[in-house]
């Protein structure tokens, strides 16, 4: 599937807008990540958060990636 | 166990209506107790010696005077607290902000610490320390330490996101860069194309509450901290790691948190009081001065941002660009114009657009979340352009906003699609509203403004258990800024089917409760929320065995309705119901205590989303702004309790009032904080405002069974723009630099009608 | 406190000995010697009300008055509003109106709105704003503390009338 990158994001994965990588899970989508692009490991100690169909998932990692689903990964935001 | 959190469409009972907090009477008799309200047997006080200067070299700390006055049990300084944060770069910069590490960086800056049997004592000695400073270069503006000649704060500081990679450290920490589209080709379709450049000054969260603590710690290594702050388990988890203190023997406990508004999510004086206790063996408490909060704590970023956009004289937006430099004072913390390109066009459907940000260094406190962080400083420069641009096609800027208003489906400039969200239900609500229609005399305008937040939700975690005479405690881990247990019972109540009278809602220490992330993020309702609804519908589960037991029937036969166990069927005719509290009477026998718990990731969170109405009349004289009018529109998904959702909308209207026409940082050439005080730093009073109406909508989050959304930090996005475009409306100048002080609307006026003098004279 | 000086005063209606060095506030002295922590310290320079306190029925803010001065008057603080287990119609009406989000500002501001209607029990909008425009709230914008004192002069002026 097709994973969009944010552009905060893009720099860990050699500036790339988007990536494919076949993942069912957010976990699983991450650790791939990580290990083709290792850069994008300074990204994920910083904060990560995947969007998948609009709906932004911060934490939980077991979220099942549905097929044909909009995947974006952006950076994991914080508030006041 | 995995529960469903969908929006199910549920009538309700209980929730949306106005139940009385049940922390009400101990807040209006005195009996609260608040960070500074705890005592200890044998404490002393503690006091923090600061840097008066900017930026400098501390050569020498002399302590040996202080240490030997009588009542003087215990001095610090960075020596007292060694670095035990193992390569975590973010820990390190909290740990050298909580103390100066050889270098003061800021105005404000700690450098060592005292505890002693009382304040006078504590006093003395903190003047009993010589310090030996060498003074550095320093620099506090963002723009100004962006220039190539510009003090360099940290020699390891190399601009990321930069292509090629820097040869050279600066004080540009990082280049952001996200949008879709071409905005390049956008501008070429654009009937019209308006640029500007915007100033925001930093402004506070200023919380009335000084950041206070009571810090214990034994020589076996356990430890008790009594503080405010809106998240205890953060305060545990970084506290024990910059003390080297094992998690589970830090016991923090919030007390009553008086405001916060992102200020008090971040650890300031905490771990300085725990090395002070631990030092002198005997608790400490350490209460901050108004003074010491200014200039040392939580600020938000000031900022400087370009903003350029085209339209088709239809309205139609074909493009748009933001370029946002952010300073987030002398430490590397959270991306703060990361965070503002996120959020800077996202109230539109811009198709072809692009957001840069800069994040930099200066030398200033290091900057805290402050409701919504980023958002306002963005809002302000793009709602003004908007206006500007509507001016220029001559379209309603309300029409403006409309037409290209982001729905469902729209790309957010972050990235994703949006789920259904509130923003253009709520333009149209401004439409509509009687506000709209209001005569307004000569010197008087009308602004409109749009805001967005994220809102999150995170680690989560409640515990709710049922006493025999069936009243039930529900604790909480989020801490309760504004009213929230209030609604947590009143949710609670709603699920079991019983009396909101019946329930007490504690917020729990760290120890009696798994983790939960900090009340951030308009996290609360939204996150407590949905582990409470699912941990009484655990409650229910167990409720229902034990009705099976009493009545002796499959327990798949019961049913649970309206605070009642029932027996499913016409076999059990006869049998009668059971009510909570008959089947918590008969708990010691049919099982022992009933208890339901809920741990939940509450992920899902809904976008909240304002448009703002004001009216202002600009004094030409004097150049005050007055607000006459305001109106707050918000998308709450469900107000669980609307007195206090209004309270949200209220109190973060008039924070953005405030930043709008009167807060901001003075520093002065030398560096330092000239206002650090609310007499000079005026934050809104009573006779500054009019009553702030409010009108709260309800379009449901789909990933929340109640769809609530968060809604504590919307509304101080749109004020600094809906104020903007009403001064610009009442005078016809627009104001590009915030706040919007009445110095600077004198200031604007003289120029604009310099202007036109030499325009006629010409 | 080598330099300590006994002091004897009433506290709403108690009478209270405490001893305190002369450059001691008031505010600390209630705090710290009385144990009244109702009494909050929001800025110590008198801009934001959240000490306030009456002194012989005067409001003041007790961080710009030494503790000393307290001495043969009379003081009234937030402990001492509510009377016989009943609270202060200002009271019950800021629960009522949600006038409280955080609660730290709520002590002085009850002080404040009490003097107001001690004085006037019948201020306009404006006067109730211009009254509290000495104590900072920075959670609820005003608009529900300003309906909840509205609300409470009426029950007042009703309950004067019976």
């Amino acid at each position: 599937m097709q994973v969009s990158l944010n552009g905060a994001l893009r720099a860990g994965a050699n500036g790339a807008e988007s990536i494919e990588i076949e993942a069912a899970t957010i976990r699983e989508l991450l650790t791939k990540l990580v290990e083709r692009y290792p850069d994008m490991q300074d990204h994920m100690d910083r904060g990560i958060a995947v969007a998948i169909d609009g709906v932004i998932y911060r934490d939980d990692w077991t979220q099942k990636i549905p097929a044909g689903a909009e995947v974006f990964l952006m950076p994991r935001i914080e508030g006041g | 166990m995995a529960h469903d959190n969908s929006y199910t469409g549920q009538k309700f009972e209980v929730v949306g209506n106005r139940f009385l907090r049940p922390d009400g009477v101990d807040k209006v008799t005195g009996r609260a107790r608040y960070g500074a309200d705890a005592n200890a047997p044998g404490q002393l006080v503690g006091l923090v010696l600061r840097s008066p200067h900017a930026h400098a070299i501390i050569k020498k700390i002399d302590t040996s005077r202080a240490e030997k006055m009588p009542g003087v049990k215990a001095v610090i300084t960075s020596e007292d607290l060694p670095d035990l944060t193992g390569g975590d770069a973010g820990m390190a910069q909290t740990l050298e902000n909580c103390m100066a590490r050889g270098r003061a960086m800021y105005d404000g800056h700690a450098v060592a610490a005292v505890a002693a049997v009382d304040r006078q004592t504590a006093k003395k000695a903190l003047q009993a320390i010589k310090v030996t400073y060498k003074k550095l270069p320093h620099v506090t503006d963002v723009d100004e330490a962006m220039k190539p000649n510009a003090p360099v704060l940290h020699p390891w500081l190399f601009t990321a996101g930069v292509d090629p990679k820097p040869e050279k450290p600066s004080n540009v920490i990082s280049r952001t860069q996200m949008g879709h589209g071409d905005p390049e080709a956008g501008f070429a379709e654009a009937d019209v194309i308006v640029e500007k450049s915007y100033k925001t000054e930093q402004t506070h969260q200023g919380y009335i509450e000084p950041h206070a603590c009571l810090a214990s710690v034994t020589p076996d290594g356990q430890a008790e901290l009594w503080v405010t702050t809106q998240g205890p388990f953060t305060y545990r988890s970084v506290c024990a790691t910059l003390l080297g203190l094992d998690i589970a023997k830090l016991k923090v406990t919030s007390s009553e948190i008086g405001g916060g508004f992102g200020g008090k999510t971040h650890v300031w004086v905490e771990p300085l009081a725990l090395a002070l206790s631990r030092k002198a063996n005997r608790p400490v408490k350490l209460v901050m001065t108004r003074d010491e909060v200014f200039r040392a704590t939580g600020p938000t970023a000031s900022t400087s941002i370009d903003v350029k956009i085209g339209a088709k004289k239809n309205g139609t937006i074909t493009g748009a660009t933001l370029e946002l430099r952010y300073q987030g004072g002398a430490f590397v913390g959270m991306p703060w114009a990361q965070l503002a390109c996120m959020t800077g066009f996202a109230c539109y459907d811009i198709k072809n657009q692009r957001s840069v940000g800069w994040d930099v260094v200066v030398n200033r406190p290091k900057v805290a979340a402050y409701r919504a962080p980023s958002a306002p400083m963005a809002a302000y420069a793009v709602e003004s352009t908007l206006d500007m641009v509507a001016e220029e096609i001559g379209m309603d800027p309300v029409n403006l906003r409309l037409k290209n208003v982001a729905k469902e489906g729209a790309q957010a400039p972050y990235g994703p699609i949006y789920g259904p969200i509130g923003i253009e239900a709520a333009l149209k609500a401004v439409k509509k509203h009687p506000h709209m229609k209001a005569k307004l005399k000569k010197g008087q305008g009308r602004g409109v403004a749009c805001g967005f937040w994220f809102n999150i939700g995170g680690q989560t975690c409640v515990d709710l258990n049922i006493g025999t005479d069936g009243t039930v405690n529900l604790a909480v881990g989020t801490v309760d800024v504004g009213g929230a247990r209030a609604s947590m019972g009143m949710i609670a109540a709603e699920e079991l089917g019983i009396s909101y009278d019946d329930i007490k809602v504690v917020v729990a220490d760290t120890a009696s409760l798994g983790h939960n992330d900090t009340t951030e993020g308009s996290r609360g309702t939204f996150s407590s929320g949905m582990a409470t609804i699912f941990a009484a519908r655990d409650a229910i589960n167990v409720l229902k065995e034990r009705a099976a037991k009493m009545l002796d029937v499959p327990v798949e036969d019961i049913a649970w309705e309206k605070g009642e166990a029932k027996a499913v069927g016409k076999r059990y005719s006869n049998l009668p119901k059971l009510s909570l509290k008959e089947i918590a009477r008969k708990s010691p026998n049919t099982g022992g205590p009933i208890a339901g718990h809920n741990e939940v990731v509450a992920d899902g969170a809904g976008m909240g989303f304002a448009a703002h109405i004001v009216d202002v009349e600009v004094d030409e004289e004097t150049g005050l702004s007055k607000i006459l009018r305001y109106t707050v529109v918000q998308d709450a998904g469900k107000a669980i309790h609307p007195d206090y959702v209004e309270g949200q909308m209220q109190g973060a209207a008039v924070q953005g009032i405030g930043w709008a026409l009167n807060e901001e940082y003075v520093y002065g050439k030398d560096g330092r904080l000239e206002n650090p005080g609310f007499l000079d730093y005026r934050i809104p009073v009573a006779s500054d405002l009019p009553f702030i109406d409010t009108k709260i909508l309800e379009i449901p989050n789909p990933n929340h069974p109640y769809g609530i959304r968060g809604v504590g930090e919307t509304s101080i996005v749109p004020p600094l723009g809906a104020i903007g475009n009403a001064i610009a409306n009442a005078t016809g100048v627009r104001m590009t630099h915030a706040p919007m002080s009445p110095v600077r609307v004198l200031d604007a006026l003289d120029e604009a009608a310099g202007m036109d003098q030499k325009v006629s004279a010409g | 406190m080598s330099d300590a000086v006994l002091v004897t005063t009433k506290v709403n209606g108690d009478v209270v000995e405490y001893a305190c060095p002369t450059d001691e506030v008031l505010l600390d002295s209630l705090r710290d010697r009385v144990g009244l922590t109702g009494v909050k310290e929001g800025c110590g320079t008198g801009d934001c009300g959240a000490c306030s306190v009456t002194i012989d029925g005067q409001l003041v803010c007790a961080c710009l008055v030494l503790g000393v001065e307290a001495d043969g008057r009379e003081i009234g603080t937030v402990e001492g509003m509510a009377e016989e287990g009943e609270l202060h119609p200002l009271q019950q009406k800021f629960i009522e109106h949600a006038a409280l989000q955080c609660g730290i500002c709520t002590p002085g501001f009850l002080v404040a709105a009490k003097a107001l209607l001690d004085k006037n029990p019948k201020p306009s909008e404006n006067e109730i704003r211009y009254a509290l425009a000495g104590n900072l709230c920075r959670c609820t914008g005003y608009d529900k503390i300003i309906r909840a004192v509205q609300d409470a002069a009426k029950d007042m002026r009703k309950s004067r009338k019976r």
